[in-house]
């Protein structure tokens, strides 16, 4: 777990005399120009759990990455508190003396540089078992580690080149591979793929995942993409010159975008792999209705009865079919589909493809929503509720 | 205007007066001490016969640098300076180069990166160098002499403070250009300052830091001639002697001589991809 307490972060000689300034309600243009400082990050709070990921995301200048530069101390906040838990009791990483911070620094945080960050006169083995040898662990105990890691990126035949003979996407593995080794539990990670081809990125994202389920590290992931955002994030919290504008899950972000900044950012995304059936379903009374009978199709004249579950075609009973995430969608016949809340919005613009009929959600407090062409197209266009 | 002269000249002669006087003990011990250094390691050098010298020399050139025309240049140059009789001088000329590199490199690393740590020990320490640069080597010259006597360490200390500006310079360069995110990389995976001195910016800056001292070999060989005028032994022996006998001959082969040595050294040394 990490939490960020009312952190204040400015850069500059004495930043502490921003403080009663910020008080005051200066904005980071005026104390720049009053007193030469610059404010990184003003107010932030935010509450990381035990195996999320959460993304900071902005425009560069917003903070994000000095914000997350506080979690180990690369940046010394100038007001507030970053709480970790270390050895069973939460503590201020500020207030830690010394000894403390390098324990947590080696033992307990590790991070990926968005330039990689590898020492390029060290083999790839090397670079892996760089923070162990500064650990000081035995020699068998840091190849044990390094071995694991090499296959777990899977680049053990490279263990013994240098890493200019890598490419980008190889050189972050590395990277990856360099933090996971200290075995720390919290992983902090700032725009690790930017500067990445967009198919090597969507490769590594979907790798991070992967990791991710197995390994549950706690994820600081810093990105100025919100479609990467949307993607890796449990939490995401979007920043704007040094604050926080909105914190939420993905589909809050993408759903009740808080200001015109946010609503900017969704509007470019693509809301097919973000927004789940629950989302963009409605309740069957939005559908013509008579008595319990909910039309479903007009044209073919199918009325869905939600007592039975079971829809009436031109006087033919259909029976509707359940599909349920992992199941294949090559087994769906012509006929309306059940899915549950959680289905995402692709795979319910799929089914509705496939099947030919509307798509039914049921929700977690067990009502039936629906989702016709209507529903899908607005979801698409991003005019929902 | 000339009326009044400023005393400037008097006060730096009554401030070495005083060195000579209260620091005697100090410059008297250090001169021995140096003196014994190199006269000891050019008595020891001496003591292998040429062709083993040059046979050894051959061998480090072709296990460093793997270049078959350059080990073949190094021992030819070296066999003729030993034909023409130059043995003793260019050994000792040798000897005096690496002393004098040595005590730089001992010296000047440090400074370098203090220096890179602490911006403003730099802004402090830069006319220094470039005073040590600029001004003539004759006018410290004769403070020196008056300090240690004449001999080989006027000569040693002179070379020393003319080239001891690379070493100094360019570690300060390679320290201060490490880039940051490497830094960062190992503080965040708990470095200490030690460790990140070690394990960080020594390695990364190894490079500028070698040029430097390829520099200061360069430097310190520039300077034999002079060291000679004070009385140290060496190839600006030869030099000093046929210009005062306007013996051309021996001039142009003790010039040779120094020059095959500066080749030898300098492509000896040399980084693949130095950077300057």
């Amino acid at each position: 777990m990490i939490e960020f307490k009312n952190v204040d972060l400015v850069f500059g000689k004495n930043p502490e005399r921003a403080l009663p300034l910020l008080d005051q309600g200066y904005d980071r243009d005026r104390l720049q120009s009053e007193t030469g400082l610059v404010l990184g990050v003003s107010q932030a709070n935010l509450k990381v759990n035990k195996g999320e990921i959460c993304v900071l995301m902005g425009l560069s200048g917003s903070g994000k990455s000095s914000l997350l530069r506080c979690v180990n101390g690369l940046n010394p906040v100038t007001r507030g508190e970053v709480l970790i838990e270390h050895k069973g009791e939460v503590l201020n990483f500020f207030d830690a003396d010394h000894q403390t911070q390098r324990d947590i620094r080696m033992k307990r945080i590790s991070m990926v540089f968005q330039k990689f960050a590898l020492m390029p006169w060290l083999t790839v083995a090397e670079n892996i078992g760089f923070a162990l040898d500064v650990q000081g662990l035995s020699k068998e105990e840091i190849a044990r580690r390094v071995d694991a890691q090499l296959e777990l990126v899977g680049l053990t035949e490279w263990r013994n080149h240098k890493p200019s003979a890598l490419s980008g996407g190889m050189q972050q593995r590395v990277g990856l591979a360099r933090a996971l080794a200290t075995e720390s539990d919290i992983l902090l990670m700032d725009e690790p793929f930017s500067a990445l081809d967009p198919l090597i990125r969507q490769q590594l994202q979907e790798e991070l995942l992967q990791l991710q389920s197995r390994l549950q590290k706690t994820i600081v992931f810093v990105s100025h993409d919100l479609d990467e955002a949307l993607k890796l994030g449990n939490t995401i919290a979007i920043m704007k010159d040094g604050c926080i504008v909105q914190q939420g899950n993905p589909q809050d972000i993408v759903l009740n975008p808080a200001t015109q900044y946010v609503e900017d950012f969704v509007a470019h995304t693509n809301p097919l792999h973000v927004l789940l059936c629950g989302d963009i379903a409605d309740p069957l009374t939005v559908l013509p209705a008579k008595d319990d009978h909910y039309c479903i199709d007009t044209k073919q004249d199918c009325w869905f009865n939600a007592d039975t579950g079971d829809a009436q075609c031109q006087n033919q009973t259909i029976k509707v079919q359940r599909w349920q995430e992992g199941d294949s969608m090559n087994d769906l016949i012509e006929a309306p589909t059940l899915v549950s809340a959680s289905a995402s919005f692709h795979e319910a613009l799929e089914i509705r493809h496939r099947t030919g009929f509307v798509v039914l959600v049921e929700c977690n407090d067990r009502s039936l929503k629906v989702i016709g062409d209507d529903q899908l197209y607005r979801g698409l266009l991003g005019k929902l509720g | 205007m000339e009326a009044y002269k400023l005393p400037l000249g008097r006060t730096m002669e009554r401030f070495v007066d005083w060195l000579v006087d209260s620091g005697a003990w100090f410059f008297d011990s250090l001169a021995i001490a140096l003196e014994w250094l190199i006269d000891g390691a050019t008595d020891n050098l001496l003591l292998l016969p040429p062709w083993l010298f040059i046979a050894i020399t051959g061998v480090m050139a072709q296990w460093l640098r793997r270049n078959t025309g350059l080990t073949v240049f190094t021992v030819l140059s070296f066999l003729l300076i030993w034909n023409l009789g130059y043995w003793e001088a260019t050994i000792e000329t040798l000897v005096m180069v690496v002393c004098a590199t040595s005590l730089c490199v001992l010296i000047g690393v440090p400074i370098g990166i203090a220096a890179a740590h602490r911006p403003l020990l730099y802004t402090l320490l830069r006319p220094v160098l470039d005073l040590m640069q600029t001004v003539p080597t004759f006018v410290y010259l004769i403070p020196t002499l008056t300090l240690f006597g004449l001999g080989v360490v006027p000569g040693l200390i002179a070379t020393i403070v003319f080239s001891i500006a690379a070493p100094i310079r360019l570690t300060y360069l390679g320290i201060f250009q490490v880039p940051k995110e490497l830094v960062e990389a190992g503080k965040s995976f708990g470095c200490s300052n030690r460790q990140l001195l070690w394990r960080i910016e020594l390695p990364a800056a190894a490079s500028s830091i070698a040029a430097g001292i390829t520099q200061c070999i360069m430097l310190s060989l520039s300077m034999v001639v002079i060291s000679a005028l004070v009385g140290a032994n060496g190839l600006g022996r030869p030099v000093v002697r046929a210009l005062n006998t306007v013996d051309i001959a021996s001039g142009f082969e003790a010039g040779l001589a120094i020059v095959l040595l500066a080749i030898v050294l300098d492509r000896l040394l040399k980084q693949k991809h130095e950077v300057s």
